[in-house]
Parts: structure tokens; C-alpha cells; sequence
């Protein structure tokens, strides 16, 4: 009982945030919008009994990086943007898009309608922090030290890009142009 | 009446322990300003506030008072959305953590004791529901949510905090509280670095992430590593500097210097609001202490006291949870005594002491403590 309270509860505020977030023309509004959808989703695995990853979620996602993309909006300091005419053709894609993201969504709900109803096993221990961890080194273990070798390669990469603007003739392209005009 | 009470039972008692835990770190808080501007005042030679009610008690009450009755002044160009917004975001992720403090050890039998006394008060029939409340009341945890990653939910929703700051910085249009707000947030994200991987070092050795736990971890090692200072000991220092990174405390207040920056990120907020980042600094710090003594003191374990009382009764519970008390205290006048004592970082000096010292020697201790733990369990 409690339980749908809330998921509906949660549930309504990520939709409204993400809602808002789409709509909004300020970015500093939107990434605050975006990161209601993650306490929301946050709140959601929670009640799921999935209380590692809820933390990971506010952890990785509201609290690192979404941090770094409201720094960079607050550096960059943005106008409000004016509405592009040019692109009116996106607007095709992303109605064919929506319509296949609808159409998917209802699948699922057919999907579930259909499947037989299983007993919730008490016992199950999937969200448990240990869980994870032991099948994140057994059964997982490849793909994880993939990812690991991933990352590191984009922190060497993000290093070298940023000693490379150092050398005053390797400028942004376009950059300087604007600004003998 | 009787199933409704029962139905709602479990609310009550979530609504009364959230209303105490929250009203007495309040009010430790509240004191803690106090006692910040008195030791302050003596560290430098003054006596501190000293007009309010007797040796200033009354201090608090009469600052709060003056917090609510000031005029609120919003500056005309500022996000005013976000603005109002700033200040409760980060007075919300201070208070967060408090549901998973663990005040005290678990009580076996809190209010079986009374029941014998029971016909001298005139209950008629409701003394039923007293003996079932008395049922439902043992094992009560001092902790209002026993959750089993509470190490991960403090760091995380302290994480949260941050936004508060740099949102205030931003929206107030006015360029000492924007360059306060963009210094705030890089300092945080980059000492939660190393204090994420100083907290590690604990979690291996005590296998667990859940804050009591830990302490029954602590409780049971052997005596030469009963407290996890002493195993943990650059750990230790690792999180204790990064705690004072992190609250934006001094030496590390970069972000509200005031020879630079006026007031830093709050410069352009007044009142009630001022009053609200305010209290969110100073619980940040109460919060910060009970990590500190939870990790690496032991939190409200007492050793010996097993020896004394019986464990899991009531005064065991007592001493326990004011020894909890007396351990935040000590690292909340560390605080203070710090702020008497040194002078400021530059921003510089505190990105390269941040990234280029205090990380590698935090990543350097899990190293270490994971191939210790591993030896030791072979």
C-alpha cells in the first residue's frame, strides 16, 4: 500500500522533472530538472529493495556528474538560446523516435500482462551490496576490468587534451576568428 | 480504536524519534555557534558573547530571533527561482543524514521495567495497549532507519550539498558569490575523492557498510586495534583533513574568504535564508564529527563497559550514547581550535595538496589495507 503511494509519488516527480527539463530554454534549469529525475529514480530503486544502486545513482549521478555539467554551464554563462528555425526537420525524427519509444513501451506493458506471476522470494538478496560485488568479481569480471581499462584511457586522454591547450598555437578553431571580425 | 492505533503506530513512533534526533542536533548545533564564538574570543584574548541570559546561554535563541525579523532582501537581477531554491537544498542534505546516525546501542527492553507499576496509575483498559507497545518496543534501535549502507548514504547525499552553494553562487548575479560558488564546488568534488577512499580503508577492515556495524566491529577486534585510529591511522588524517575541505571550514573556506570574496556564495543572501546556509554549515560539521567517531573512534562503544552494566540495558545505552556525545564534542572544538589557529590556503595551494598529495596517499592506504586484510583472512 505504502509502497504505490510512493512509487506514484516518485514516479509523477520524475516524469514532471523530466518534463521540464525537455521544455526549459535556460540549461541551468534543466540540469536542475535533470537532477530530480535521478533523486526520483533514486527514490524508486529504494522502494524496489535495491538500496545500492539507489546510492550509486546519487552518488555517481547527482552528486559527480551532474555537479560537473552545472560548473561548466555556470563558467560558460549562457545566454538564453533563441529558437532554431533551421532544424525544423529534427522535429520529424524525434516525433518518429517518440512514436517507436511509445510503441516499445507498450510492448512491455503487453510483456507483463502476459508473463506469469511469480512469487516474490523474500530472500532474494540482488540489490545487497555484497551481492553485487561478488558477481561484479566472478561473473562479471571481464567486462569490469574492460570498463576500468576504459576509463582509464579517458582520464589519459582528458589529461593530454588540456596539456596540449597549454601551446599557444593549438586555439579552439573558430574561436579566434570571431574575435578579429 | 485499538487496530487504528496499531495500524498507526509505527508513524508515531518514526515522528516522534525524527523530531527528536532533529531537534536535539538543532540545538547542539545552536550551541555549537555559541561555543565557537566563545572559544574564539578566548583563543584571541576576548571574552565573547556574554549580554544574552548568563555567560550568554541565551545566545542562539536571540540570534534565531534576529534571523527571522530582519528585512529579506532578494537582489533584483538574481534567478529567483534558483535563488530561493539554494538555501533549502543545502540545508536539506545537512539534515539527510541524521536518520542513519547511530545514536546509541540497541536497548533489549525499554519499557517491560514500567510494566509492574502499571495498576498504580488508573489505565482501566488501556493498559493492554501499554503491554503491547512494551512488546513491540524490544530491541529498539538508536537509529531511526537501520539501513545496511549507511557509509554510502551519508557520502552521497553530503555529495548532494554541494549543489546548494554553487547554485546560490550562480544565481545571485554578482560576481564575489559566483567565483565563491564555482571555487566551492571544485574544492568539494575534488576532497570527496579522497575522502571516499579514505573511508574505504575502515570498510575493508570491518567488512561492512552499515555505521553499527562498524562499530561492533570495532567492538570485537582485539585490544590493539580496538579503535580504528590505529590501524587506520593516515586514513584517519586522510579524512579528518578532507572533512574540513568539505564543510568549507577554515583553513579550507575558500569559498566564503572574506579579504577576497565579501562573503563568498552567500554574500548577496540576508535573513532567515543567510540563516539557513548557516545551519547547514554547522550541522555539515556535526555530521562530518560523527563519521569521524563512528569510522575511526569507535562511535558510542565504551570498552570495559560490558563489565559494568549489562549490555543492551538501559543505562549501558545511556553512557553509551553520552560517550557518543562527549567524542563529537572533541572533534567539534577541533574545529573551532583550528579556525583560532591557522590562517587560509591559497586556491592553488589547496587543488595541488588536494590532488597531488592527499589522493595519492589515501589510494596508496586502500592499497595497502587490502593486501593486510587479505593476509590476515588467509
Amino acid at each position: 500500500m505504502a509502497g504505490t503511494v510512493l512509487f506514484f509519488l516518485f514516479a509523477g516527480f520524475a516524469i514532471a522533472c523530466a518534463v521540464s527539463m525537455v521544455y526549459h530554454r535556460n540549461p541551468l534549469y534543466s540540469a536542475i530538472s535533470l537532477i530530480g529525475v535521478f533523486i526520483a529514480l533514486a527514490a524508486i530503486y529504494l522502494t524496489l529493495a535495491a538500496p545500492f544502486i539507489a546510492i550509486t545513482q546519487i552518488l555517481v549521478y547527482a552528486g559527480a556528474i551532474m555537479v560537473l555539467v552545472v560548473f561548466v554551464i555556470m563558467l560558460l554563462n549562457l545566454d538564453e538560446d533563441k529558437p532554431l528555425n533551421r532544424l525544423k526537420y529534427l522535429y520529424a525524427v524525434g516525433g518518429g523516435l517518440g512514436l517507436a519509444l511509445l510503441a516499445q513501451t507498450f510492448f512491455i506493458f503487453y510483456a507483463v500482462l502476459k508473463a506469469p506471476k511469480a512469487e516474490v522470494d523474500p530472500n532474494m538478496t540482488a540489490g545487497k551490496t555484497m551481492s553485487i560485488g561478488r558477481a561484479m568479481y566472478t561473473e562479471y569480471l571481464l567486462p569490469v576490468e574492460i570498463v576500468g581499462v576504459m576509463l582509464l584511457m579517458a582520464i589519459i586522454g582528458a589529461v593530454i587534451l588540456v596539456r596540449k591547450m597549454e601551446h599557444p598555437h593549438l586555439e579552439l578553431v573558430g574561436e579566434g576568428e570571431d574575435e578579429k571580425e | 480504536m485499538e487496530t487504528a492505533f496499531k495500524t498507526a503506530f509505527p508513524f508515531i513512533v518514526f515522528s516522534v524519534a525524527i523530531l527528536l534526533a532533529f531537534q536535539g542536533v538543532l540545538m547542539i548545533v545552536a550551541y555549537t555557534v555559541l561555543a565557537e564564538r566563545k572559544v574564539l574570543g578566548w583563543i584571541q584574548g576576548r571574552i565573547g558573547p556574554n549580554r544574552v541570559g548568563p555567560w550568554g546561554v541565551l545566545q542562539p535563541f536571540a540570534d534565531l530571533l534576529k534571523f527571522i525579523l530582519k528585512e529579506d532582501l532578494v537582489p533584483d537581477k538574481s534567478t529567483k527561482f534558483v535563488y530561493f531554491l539554494a538555501p533549502m537544498v543545502a540545508l536539506t542534505a545537512a539534515l539527510l543524514p541524521i536518520v542513519v546516525y547511530p545514536f546509541g546501542p540497541p536497548i533489549k527492553d525499554p519499557i517491560s521495567w514500567l510494566v509492574p507499576y502499571l495498576p498504580v496509575i488508573p489505565l482501566g483498559s488501556e493498559a493492554n495497549i501499554v503491554v503491547w507497545i512494551a512488546e513491540q518496543a524490544k530491541n529498539l534501535p538508536l537509529t531511526i532507519a537501520r539501513i545496511d549502507i549507511g557509509v554510502l548514504f551519508v557520502l552521497a547525499v553530503t555529495s548532494v550539498g554541494v549543489y546548494g552553494i554553487a547554485l546560490a553562487g550562480w544565481s545571485s548575479n554578482n560576481k564575489y558569490s559566483l567565483m565563491g560558488g564555482l571555487r566551492s564546488s571544485a574544492q568539494m568534488i575534488s576532497y570527496e575523492l579522497a575522502m571516499g577512499a579514505s573511508v574505504l580503508g575502515v570498510v575493508m577492515l570491518a567488512g561492512t557498510l552499515d555505521l553499527n556495524g562498524i562499530i561492533n566491529a570495532q567492538a570485537n577486534s582485539p585490544w590493539y586495534m580496538r579503535w580504528f585510529i590505529i590501524p587506520q591511522f593516515i586514513g584517519f588524517i586522510v579524512f579528518l583533513i578532507s572533512a574540513f575541505a568539505e564543510t568549507n571550514r577554515v583553513p579550507f573556506d575558500l569559498p566564503e574568504a572574506e579579504t577576497e570574496l565579501v562573503a563568498g556564495f552567500h554574500t548577496e543572501y540576508s535573513a532567515l535564508k543567510f540563516a539557513l546556509f548557516f545551519m547547514a554549515e554547522y550541522v555539515n560539521m556535526f555530521t562530518v564529527s560523527v563519521m569521524c567517531v563512528v569510522l575511526f573512534l569507535g562511535g558510542w562503544y565504551v570498552p570495559g563497559l560490558s563489565h559494568i552494566f549489562e549490555v543492551g540495558s538501559v543505562p549501558y545505552a545511556l553512557v553509551s550514547h553520552a560517550a557518543f556525545l562527549l567524542k563529537i564534542f572533541f572533534f567539534l572544538f577541533l574545529y573551532i581550535w583550528i579556525r583560532g589557529t591557522l590562517p587560509r590556503f591559497r586556491f592553488d595551494q589547496l587543488m595541488s595538496f588536494g590532488w597531488k598529495f592527499l589522493l595519492p596517499v589515501a589510494i596508496g592506504n586502500v592499497i595497502v589495507t587490502t593486501i593486510v586484510v587479505f593476509l590476515m583472512n588467509r
